[in-house]
């Protein structure tokens, strides 16, 4: 298995938003080098014919009722909002398309 | 004069029932007792005494007016910082959550409250449940009663060295690789992780959505069973919740017995890196189970080789989404909003701040993972294992009635000793993962001291999913031949602290 | 913010380029609550008051699904003619967007629960083109943002935004097609055809109102074309919520022409999300699609599979209704219309009106023709679909019924009509209190008839004459009169008899 990289790192980083200082680049890339060298192994069984396993039980079909249930109010929505303006959530200016 | 504090929970609600105790004696002698060793061991994050208090107070009222009380009314309990309160903080041990008070309650919280349980607090763990030895807090390490200087195991070190520090008769854990077996095997304690389903997990902040589950914490196998049957049980809010009946766990627990049962030993859970002292105890053990009547199988479960790469796939994968909500828009802490920075930017500031090393290990592990061109390889493969171990499980159960091992293949280690060393850390759930991922159900409880250094030895059971009672029947036999054989419950010879 | 943008003629596109189009239409369902939570969905709500832990995306909020939002999927599914899945699994999309409150959407991935299916779609001319659809799955909707302190409150500019999260996790269905080939240069009017009978069909199966303009129903083209007489498909466009059938046809086209002119002069068309523009038809650039986008899917742990009994999927196959182009080829028949005409009363959103009118006992001529023709007209001029209008079909068929017993004529029960949609009542009432009613009083006719003829005498001489046509001007005098309250046909005959002359 090939080994990560301090710019594969970055770009994780990137996909995570994550801010990472460049010491934490160079100090994740090795200490991830080392556990994706550990994990690896897996790929042992790669090619193995075994269905995965994505749930530990086998349930299906846990559905409920179109029924409406009680809402938070909006303050209680709002109670943990760092900032808050016209009974929404204010967040910073978003760097969207357009 | 009774010592309120070294009663079982079964002890301490009858005799509330009897009137023999007030439930506010009892939890205002817990809150002392916190108050005079916590500085100490640091197992909670935030003490809740005036709701203890209200609660307490309902008790007493309730059985004032006649009204029947249930198997563990007034007895206090610490619960791990996972599970969502209404009014009191939750921060998962993380930055990112402090000062988070929910809006609502967890269905595990809201049925501890229904069984007229008081709940003292909220105990430390490591941040978001990853790590194996509660050094991972934001609110710094918490201390094994057995020995301050060592770690009492992790994730929920926190409710494990409450109990091993008598703040508390029960404790709530949460298990997702061992987070509950792991520190009661460090700490003398008892812990289960139900099967996968058994409890809700409504409420409960998540980590490894497929991996997670709550459990109970005590310091005896009845105190364990009475305390499962209070949490466990089918909740329509949690689709992974188990639609049948509560294995029978209390009846179990009170008929404990392995007679003519066949226990099985897993080649694989042995070799290197176990300390000599654990092997001993584990060794012992399975004597005293072929003395109480019961049959031993060896088995060979090679998959098991694998369940450790499999877990250190599967959990950060799961996690890096988990944890992506975290973003400093709606709740928590918020970095780096000066009116200039875009959310973007803020979202990244924060998650920069508010996370510590190993969450964000595990966040950039799992992110790789999952990305594309290595899914397949890594995740995907990781999946076929978790299978492989399932099947290794049910051919293992065709044979034997539960499997027993170590918990865990060293006693607690010192606090600082494994920080600086993932991979090292990460063998501490060697032998508890691969219940996580097949989702089968497993108890840790106390089988001595290792000579070397005295310190707690676990030895776990492990029994089919919905199996659950077996262990609390095997358990409870093996503690009352043990606490025969040593004369005293193990706790007695911790240090006082 | 429209820039320039070059286009070939659509003729000169079309003479050198082969359009193939994928479009990608999101339906919202109108379940009573939301995909995975117990919030309801109602419009028009205080912000944030139809929220939860799961749809905020509280630490430790796990979803349930909506058996609402799979059936309606599953219905969905088959009336497109897909198979449906015998064991599905939601997925995760991870990506940030402060929007969606979890950081990911709950989707499905390469698992989704109908799929490989076709809808016929009908042109103007009744030609039938098929569009073949890839999948049809079930997702959830984001939350609103509002922002702020930009001039124009638009995202760009803005100080800050505000987030209302009602919407988020109203359950969604996706419907991707296939690429859609040899459309040629009725791409376009297939793009619109296509979209406009989804609609038909979703809102036959009652799963959604589908309402363009309310965003019930949102449409992605994604368009490339490749040199006629080529098999490899061009780089594509996606032009995202084009949220009207003209804008789907107009974007289409639009692209159609920028990629033609792009490719015409050598240049090559970058792989991206396109805008599209109400006001002038254009598409601006949007987000370039590199390969930095990595949503990383996988299976959504909280959730467990969804199986879907076979005798269940049977059950919901049985209970569809009558397909809408089917139902208009019966009706078609049944009114005695050409395909043109159908299109017509399809493209005015008349056809269930119509319907109910004829079922409250107008027969089909005169539903037709009230809806296309008065009622079609005056929705027109307020924007809205003739459904809207303050009339229900019974009112209209009462109308027909009081012009087939003779007591209105179509100039009276055009009154009727503009009174009953000024709110004025029932249209007995408006009968009643406008006194509209034909003069049938046989003297009173007789007068004025006489009249009409001896104020015209060289009109009636010509008539006299030979000249029948010329009847006209003195019915035209005797309604006049009458104030319009007279049975033109019925006078007609009064001044021919007086006259004696024949008709024909
Ligand atoms: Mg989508
Ligand atoms: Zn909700």
């Amino acid at each position: 298995m090939p080994g990560i990289t301090r710019e594969e790192v970055a770009h994780l980083a990137r996909l995570a938003r994550l801010e990472l200082k460049s010491e934490e680049l160079d100090h994740f890339a090795g200490q991830l080098d080392d556990i994706i060298g550990a994990v690896a192994r897996v790929s042992e069984v790669a090619d193995q014919d075994v269905p995965p396993t994505s749930h530990p039980l086998p349930l299906t079909n846990v559905m409920r009722a179109d029924e409406v249930r009680p809402s938070l109010t909006p303050e209680q929505a709002l109670s943990g909002a760092p900032a808050q303006e016209q009974q929404r959530f204010k967040v910073p200016q978003i760097l969207g398309e357009d | 004069m009774i010592d309120i504090i070294k009663l079982t929970a079964a002890q301490t609600a009858e005799k509330i029932a009897s009137g023999e105790l007030t439930a506010v004696e009892v939890t205002e002698a817990h809150l002392a007792r916190i108050e005079a060793t916590d500085e100490k061991v640091h197992a909670f994050l935030h003490v809740d005494r005036e709701g203890a208090l209200a609660q307490a107070r309902a008790v007493d009222a309730k059985k004032a007016a006649g009204e029947e009380l249930g198997p563990l009314a007034g007895v206090p309990l610490a619960l791990k910082d996972i599970f969502t309160t209404v009014g009191v903080p939750t921060t998962v041990g993380s930055k990112i959550l402090e000062g988070w008070i929910p809006p609502y309650d967890a269905t595990l919280t809201r049925k501890l409250k229904e069984a007229d349980v008081v709940i003292l607090g909220k105990t430390n763990m490591d941040e978001f449940a990853m790590g194996s030895s509660t050094e991972n807090s934001a609110y710094g390490p918490t201390g094994n009663p057995w020995d301050l200087t060592r770690i009492p195991g992790g994730s929920g070190g926190g409710s494990a060295a409450a109990l091993a520090a008598f703040q508390a008769p029960l404790a709530i854990g949460t298990d997702t690789g061992g987070s509950i077996r792991q520190p009661a095997a460090v700490t003398g304690t008892v812990g289960v992780k139900p099967t996968y389903g058994g409890v809700s997990r409504y409420g409960m902040v998540a980590f490894s959505s497929s991996l997670d589950q709550g459990g109970p914490c005590a310091r005896t196998v009845l105190d364990a069973a009475l305390l499962h049957e209070v949490i466990a049980g089918h909740d329509p809010l949690d689709s992974t919740s188990i639609d049948a009946p509560v294995p029978p766990v209390v009846e179990a627990a009170r008929n404990g017995s392995v007679a003519g049962m066949r226990v099985g030993v897993v080649k694989q859970f042995a070799g290197e890196g176990y300390q000599a002292g654990v092997v001993q105890r584990f060794n012992e053990s399975v004597e005293l189970l072929k003395e109480l009547g019961a049959e031993i199988v060896e088995l060979d479960c090679p998959s098991f080789d694998l369940a450790m790469a499999a877990y250190y796939l599967i959990a950060p994968s799961e996690c890096s989404s988990n944890l992506a909500r975290f973003d400093a828009m709606r709740y928590g802490l918020r970095v780096g909003d000066d009116g200039t920075k875009s959310a973007e930017d803020v979202t990244a500031l924060t998650r920069e701040a508010g996370f510590g090393d190993e969450v964000k290990r595990r966040i950039i592990l799992g992110t790789y993972a999952l990305s594309s061109g290595y899914y397949d390889a890594y995740y995907g493969s990781a999946q076929k294992v978790r299978t492989l171990i399932t099947k290794d499980f049910e051919k293992s159960f065709e044979q034997v009635d539960v499997i027993v091992s170590p918990t865990t293949p060293t006693t607690a280690f010192a606090i600082g000793e494994r920080t600086d060393d993932p991979l090292a850390m990460y063998l501490a759930d060697l032998c508890t993962i691969p219940t996580n991922l097949a989702g089968n159900s497993a108890m840790s409880l106390p089988c001595g001291l290792a000579p070397e250094d005295g310190l707690p030895v676990g030895l776990q059971i492990i029994a089919p999913a919905m199996k659950d009672d077996r262990l609390y029947k095997v358990g409870a036999a093996v503690e009352a031949a043990f606490v025969e054989r040593w004369g005293h419950p193990l706790l007695e010879e911790a240090p006082s602290l | 913010m429209t820039t320039f943008t070059e286009l070939l003629s659509y003729e000169d596109a079309l003479a050198s380029y082969d359009p193939v189009m994928g479009l990608e239409v999101h339906v919202e369902l109108g379940t009573k609550t939301k995909m995975f939570c117990g919030c309801s969905t109602e419009l028009g709500a205080e912000p944030n008051s139809q929220t939860c832990p799961t749809c905020l995306g509280l630490p430790g909020s796990l979803p349930v699904v909506n058996a609402i939002g799979v059936e309606s999927a599953i219905k969905i599914g088959l009336a497109l003619n897909c198979e449906i899945a015998e064991w599905c699994r939601f997925a995760r999309k991870n990506y940030f967007y402060p929007d969606m409150p979890k950081n990911f959407q709950t989707s499905q991935y390469d698992e989704p629960i109908a799929f490989n299916g076709f809808l016929d779609v009908q042109l103007e001319d009744g030609e039938i083109f098929r569009v073949e659809i890839e999948r049809a799955h079930m997702e959830e909707d984001t939350g609103k943002s509002l922002h702020v302190g930009g001039a124009t409150g638009r995202i760009h500019g803005a100080s800050h935004s505000l987030l209302d999260y009602n919407r988020a996790g109203i359950p969604l269905i996706e419907i991707v097609t296939k690429p859609i080939e040899g459309a040629g240069e009725r791409a376009p009017e297939v793009a619109k055809a296509y979209v406009a009978e989804l609609r038909e069909v979703i809102k036959a199966l009652g799963v959604s109102e589908a309402r363009m303009d309310k965003g019930q129903m949102r449409c992605d083209v994604n368009l490339s074309l490749r040199p006629n007489g080529t098999k490899e498909f061009g780089t594509r466009s996606e032009t995202k919520n084009v949220n009207s059938l003209r804008s789907v046809e107009r974007a289409a086209r639009f692209e159609i022409q920028r990629h033609a002119a792009v490719l015409s002069s050598g240049g090559s068309i970058v792989q991206e999300t396109r805008h599209f523009h109400e006001e002038d038809g254009s598409t601006t650039a949007g987000r370039i699609k590199d390969n930095a986008e990595d949503y990383r899917y996988f299976p959504e742990p909280d959730l467990v599979p969804v199986a879907p009994a076979r005798d269940w999927v049977e059950e919901l196959r049985g209970g569809l209704p009558e397909m809408p182009r089917v139902r208009r080829n019966r009706l078609r028949e049944e009114w005695g219309v050409n395909e043109h005409d159908m299109q017509s009363i399809l493209n005015a959103g008349a056809v269930d009106s119509i319907v109910a009118t004829i079922e409250a006992g107008a027969d089909s001529t005169a539903a037709r023709k009230w809806w296309m023709g008065e009622l079609a007209r005056n929705a027109n001029e307020q924007g809205v679909v003739v459904d809207e209008l303050p009339i229900t079909p019974a009112q209209v068929a009462r109308v027909a019924a009081l012009v087939a017993a003779g007591d209105l004529n179509d100039k009276l029960a055009r009154q009727v009509i503009e009174g009953v949609l000024a709110g004025e009542g029932t249209p007995d009432e408006v009968v009643e209190k406008r006194g509209l009613k034909v003069v049938s009083d046989e003297g009173a006719l007789g007068a004025a008839v006489d009249e009409a003829i001896a104020g015209n005498a060289a009109i009636a001489d010509k008539i006299r004459g030979g000249k029948v046509a010329a009847v006209g001007a003195l019915v035209g005098a005797v309604m006049k009169t009458t104030r319009g309250q007279a049975d033109a046909a019925r006078v007609k005959e009064l001044i021919l008899e007086r006259l004696g002359v024949s008709e024909g």
